[in-house]
This record gives C-alpha cells, structure tokens and sequence, in this order.
C-alpha cells in the first residue's frame, strides 16, 4: 500500500507500436514516474473493446508501480467509438489469434526495449483472458500471468474456428510462467466445469499457478459499469492479483 | 463471455442514427454481450454499412423473450402483407 508522504506521479498516453506482420497500430501506455526500474504489464482489453474501463485499468497497473502498455487488438477493424468498433468486431467472429499474438509480441516488445523495465506480466480478462494464456503459452518473455475469466480457454470442437483454431487448454504443456486465474461460480463462460478442465490440465502438467473462484460472482465482476459488478469479491480479486504481481514481477 | 455466435445478413433498407438516415447494407446478429442491456448475453442486433465505417450503425440489444416476439411479429405482419397481396418482394426504390 503507498503512503500518503511518499512521491508520486504518472504519465499515461496513446503512443504507436509494431504489432503483428510488423503492421503499426496504437496503444495505451500508463508508467509511474521516476527512473525504476519497474515491472511491466501487457494489458488485454476484453471482447466490448479497447474502451475507458481498459484505460483505467492500464493506469491502476501504473499506480501500483508497473509500466503498462494496453495495445488496441482492433486496430485493424477502423476507428470510432469502442462501442461501434467493438460491435464490428463482434459481427465477425472476433479477431485472429495470431494476429493478436503478434500484437501482443509486439507490446511485450516495446517494454522489454524500455532501460527501466524489468520483469513482464501479461493481464487479461474475458477474451482478453483467453488471448494472456495463448500468450503466456506460446510466446517467449512473460514471467507472469493474470487471467480472469477467460471464456473458451476450452473450446468445444464446434467453437473452433479458422479464426480461433485451436482451444487454448491444448497449449497448457507449453505455459511458460507463473498464473493467477480469477473466475466467478455463476460465470457461464467459463463455467466451473470448464474451469476445473482448466485447472486440472495445469496440474497434470505440474504448472505453477494460483486459481480463486468466487460465489456470488459470475462473468465480468470487476466491471463497477456493468451489473456484473461484485464489489467484495472484485476488492479481493484485486488485491489477490497484485499480491501476486508483485511478488512475481517486483522481486 | 464473449461467445462468438455472430451471423451477418445482407439487407437493403434505411436506419436512422441521430438525425440522418443513411443506406443501410447488412445486418449483423449476435448472441453476445451487450454494451447497455444490464445482462450477461443479450441478442444484439447491428444494421450497419460497412463501407461507411463502424460508426454507420444503428443498435439494438433486446432479452431473449423480446427476441423471439420480434421475430413472431415480423414474420406475422409480413404474412398479413402477403395474405393482402400488397408484399413488395424486391426492393424498389423509391422516390420521397
């Protein structure tokens, strides 16, 4: 927890970065001030879009000491509100999980070339969840990993498609660091069936990795605009997600 | 979450967004979430343009139920048209 004596200070602003193919698409970056070194954090932005809630989020991770960056995984899709964005998004099935992984790549990039940047986590929730553990999974370079509620991290062979070809679980072998995964017992997707698919394919390939499932809660609880917010067990997420962070990235 | 069932229809018509009506060219139906109907999933419907970028849109978010009276209403009122003889099965442009 800071201290009410101590110095603090934050810039936060869009900047340009190398994405997938090496295309140039625009992300939201959030870094406290002062010379570090701090953490850094790629910030996933869910299926509704690269919108202010992801804004803020980029900057809570600043707050608590980590150089975040949140690259819009939509780029490519036209701009304008991240409402209309989004729902153009949603039409079309989503967006390729490769493209995001180059995007992504990209992000972790852009902070790895950064002199006062240590240790990279990679944040995500809803498909955002699903994108951090592909990305934790199949890119080298991310030393942790926070996924909340990630939806079709199984995948039925229905789900499946050339968009999203593979059910990210099928990669658990390859799950480079440690994870943190955060789910609500009311969510749908994942449901906790598919959540202890999750978890057991993690613990027959002995992965490290913390899960907290809360009651009361269902898909989305962090989101204080949404009548998906719970309160309590969103304070306590968070809190048990910077635990984690910190003594994972800070150390 | 996000649950991709998304289905796009090619339509001729007109929406009206704020004070301007403009072509409409497809409609794009999911069951996904909404952005402003307080519920986890909802059936959203999209008429867009695409050519005319993502801000070309008219929304709507409606439950499950409302769905399918829609649905039933439209199907009831183009039957009644029909049974009329007055159905206009081709798009036909017309002068306002």
């Amino acid at each position: 927890m800071y201290q009410t004596n101590q110095y603090e200070g934050m810039i936060a602003e869009t900047v340009s970065m190398q994405g997938h193919k090496g295309d140039m698409i625009n992300a939201y970056v959030a870094r406290p001030l002062g010379s570090g070194p701090f953490p850094g954090m790629v910030v996933i932005h869910h299926a509704p879009g690269w919108d202010e809630w992801y804004r803020e989020c980029t900057r809570r991770f600043a707050h608590h000491g980590y150089v975040a960056i949140s690259p819009n995984l939509y780029f490519r899709d036209g701009h304008g509100t991240p409402e209309d964005v989004g729902a153009k998004v949603r039409a079309g099935g989503g967006i390729p999980d490769e493209q995001v992984l180059g995007d992504l790549d990209g992000a972790k990039n852009l902070l790895r070339a950064l002199p006062y940047v240590g240790k990279i986590g990679v944040f995500g929730t809803c498909s955002g969840g699903r994108h951090g553990f592909l990305a934790a999974c199949r890119l080298k370079g991310f030393d942790a990993l926070v996924e909340c509620w990630g939806g079709r991290v199984v995948q039925s062979k229905e789900e499946v498609t050339p968009k999203q070809p593979v059910a990210p679980i099928d990669y658990t072998k390859d799950l480079s660091c440690p994870m943190i995964g955060l789910f609500g017992n009311d969510d749908k997707s994942p449901s906790p069936e598919q959540v202890n698919l999750h978890e057991a394919e993690l613990k027959k390939h002995g992965k490290n990795y913390e899960f907290h499932r809360y009651d009361g809660a269902g898909h989305g609880f962090f989101y204080y605009d949404r009548p998906a917010y719970r309160q309590e067990q969103a304070v306590d997420g968070w809190k048990k997600l910077f635990a984690f962070c910190d003594k994972t990235l800070k150390s | 979450m996000c649950t991709m069932i998304a289905h796009q229809a090619k339509i001729q018509g007109r929406g009206k967004s704020g004070q301007d009506w403009f072509e409409l060219r497809e409609a794009n139906v999911s069951y996904d979430h909404p952005y402003d109907m307080p519920l986890e999933h909802a059936l959203n419907i999209d008429f867009v343009n695409e050519a005319a970028g993502p801000g070309a849109r008219v929304a709507v978010e409606l439950s499950v139920d409302a769905a399918r009276k829609l649905v039933q209403t439209i199907e009831a009122v183009l039957a009644q048209a029909d049974q009329r003889g007055v159905l206009e099965d081709k798009h036909q442009p017309t002068n306002r």
